[in-house]
């Protein structure tokens, strides 16, 4: 892998196995307050990779994916708190809860395209938050919290509770990333980036577009439903506002994904790490937060559609993340 | 019968570009189509690939009617076509361009797929350019590379729209000897040109399209010969 040409190709990868190494001693290294901020990074990045396949590549321009994050929270709750589950099993469960419900929200998402396909997105994700609020087991239009029994299942002590969900995000964004890795390198993942490249140019060597998009719908939701699951513990509670926040999971997924990169590996990565420092360094966090990151993408997409890693990759010899099927073989 | 036309129409709004057209090909045979500018021919192909629906009428390849049928399907089922204006993958290196086309447009896997683009590349010459992105080729390279991608499906009905525009006369005999390389006995080809000494050397028939309709067809010397060919589209555009 370090084999390249490059010296900065090995330079970035070196950055980015150094980011990884980080991610993994973590717990050892940093206070408390820095693992609840990776953790959230972490989350954000799988909801990140997740948009970023289904818009970067299968053309599925979603504006409703806070859907399953909330659906994935819920269902958590539901299987942790009120079945009594314990919370490993329960946060997988959420995870299938997400994909058998992608399953109707697809059949109903898939039959529009473009413009509507988003509104129709959206239009599912509020119906599917409504709905939330109307469980009273769930503490209807409120919410309600995590109760203690649960969180005693992941450690006696808050402090090791962090840790704990940090290690279950962490084991979580490793596997979004990597499988989605995997995925773009397989022989579906290059009818992808066809896809990406030229949608009609695809289907006219025979990738099928439908069954391509379907498979992207398929594989974020349950991610997003683990995604869900895990902000919940962190949260501690859910409702329908929080759990289902456009504006948390979706608005800045978008932001993030589209100033680091659409349509790459990379890009998502580096978008939701500007993010967190954007996040970190700037005080007055909120509604400036929102429209500087707004403001932003709309630069970054007038200047290079590809986002900030567009314009990195221009200057190196191949990608960080080797997807290709050229030269050698990584 | 290869591919089985029947009365197919097509309008765009109120332009009718095809009208109640039909046209039979048969394997084996080089099909060439020349007609004026805006006649309908990319149109036509449009249809037969599967990118537009058309209006009225049927499609038949290998007497199973795909009317219906998705593009990706009837690229499955063995139609290969370029685009005249170049479709490239852009960000893929060009290697990448005719594998997508080999592994999904083929059926094969990556394996199988890799060795089906290499050679095809050998064929079309392009084999040096492999490494290089798609979107950095010259037109004439882009043509190509339409050429191999299309020829990456296993195509049993190869649909060629404007591949030798711009091209100097030995680069058209090497593109014809490619063409003719590639043709297996069972493979038809289709192929779209407005320079007729190209098609002239390699067409087995000439169909000549005009006001949606084929106008003349038959061996190439006689609908060339044709006064209504002459008039319409010999003489007005002046080749
Ligand atoms: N998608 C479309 N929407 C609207 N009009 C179209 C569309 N495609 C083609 N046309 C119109 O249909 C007519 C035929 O176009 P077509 O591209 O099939 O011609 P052609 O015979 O291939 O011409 P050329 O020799 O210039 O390539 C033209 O008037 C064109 O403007
Ligand atoms: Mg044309």
């Amino acid at each position: 892998m370090l084999r390249s040409q490059s010296p900065r190709v090995v330079a970035g990868r070196a950055v980015l196995v150094a980011g990884m190494l980080m991610l993994a001693v973590a717990p050892w290294v940093f206070g408390l307050g820095t693992i609840s901020v990776l953790t959230e990074f972490l989350t954000m990045l799988v909801l990140a990779l997740m948009w970023n396949l289904l818009a970067g590549y299968a053309d599925v321009v979603t504006v409703g994916q806070h859907a399953f994050v909330g659906i994935g929270a819920y269902a958590f709750y539901g299987f942790a708190a009120l079945a009594q589950i314990r919370p490993p099993a329960a946060i997988l469960l959420a995870g299938l809860v997400a994909l058998a419900l992608a399953l109707p929200a697809m059949a109903i998402v898939f039959r529009l395209r473009a413009m509507y396909l988003a509104i129709g997105t959206w239009v599912v994700a509020e119906l599917f938050m409504l709905v939330a609020g109307k469980l009273s087991a769930f503490g209807g239009g409120s919410g309600v919290s995590l109760p203690l029994p649960v969180l005693r299942a992941l450690g006696a002590r808050p402090a090791e509770r962090f840790i704990v969900v940090y290690w279950l995000a962490l084991v979580l964004a490793a596997t979004a990333f990597f499988s989605t890795w995997l995925l773009l390198r397989s022989r579906v993942g290059i009818g992808l980036m066809a896809m990406r490249d030229n949608e009609e140019g695809a289907g006219a060597v025979g990738v099928d577009l439908v069954r391509a998009r379907m498979l992207c719908f398929l594989w974020t939701a349950p991610f997003l439903g683990l995604a869900g699951a895990i902000a919940t513990l962190q949260k501690l509670r859910i409702s329908p506002a929080a759990s289902f926040s456009i504006i948390d999971y979706t608005v800045f997924v978008i932001f993030n994904v589209v100033i680091g990169g659409v349509g790459s590996l990379e890009g998502p990565v580096l978008g939701t790490i500007l993010f967190f420092v954007l996040r970190e360094y700037l005080s007055d966090f909120g509604t400036w937060h929102l429209m500087l990151l707004g403001a932003l993408s709309i630069a970054v997409i007038l200047i290079e559609p590809r986002g900030l890693w567009g314009l990195i990759r221009r200057r190196l010899a191949r990608d960080l993340v080797p997807v290709s099927h050229h030269g050698s073989r990584l | 019968m290869l591919l089985e036309v029947a009365g197919l129409s097509r309008s765009f709004g109120r332009l009718r570009v095809i009208e109640d057209l039909s046209l039979s090909v048969q394997p084996g045979e080089v099909l060439g189509i020349i007609g004026p500018n805006g006649a309908g021919k990319s149109t036509l192909f449009n249809l037969i690939a599967g990118v537009l629906p058309p209006t009225a009428g049927t499609i038949r390849l290998s007497g199973r009617d795909i009317t219906g049928l998705p593009p990706w399907d009837r690229c499955r089922l063995g139609i290969g076509r370029t685009y005249q204006v170049p479709r490239p993958f852009a960000h893929m290196s060009v290697f990448e361009n005719v594998l997508v086309a080999a592994v999904h447009g083929s059926r094969a896997s990556l394996r199988q797929g890799r060795r089906r683009a290499e050679a095809v590349l050998a064929l079309a010459g392009l084999a040096a350019q492999q490494a290089r992105t798609a979107g950095a080729l010259t037109l004439l390279d882009l043509k190509r590379l339409e050429l191999c991608k299309a020829l990456a499906v296993a195509p049993k009905l190869l649909l060629l729209d404007e591949i030798a525009g711009g091209l100097t006369e030995p680069e058209c005999a090497t593109l014809i000897g490619i063409v003719r390389r590639a043709q297996t006995p069972d493979m038809a080809v289709v192929w779209i040109e407005h320079v007729v000494q190209t098609l002239r050397r390699i067409a087995t028939r000439l169909a000549v399209l005009h006001d949606g309709g084929v106008l003349a067809e038959g061996a190439p010397d006689a609908v060339l010969a044709n006064s209504r060919v002459q008039d319409v589209y010999l003489g007005t555009e002046g080749r």
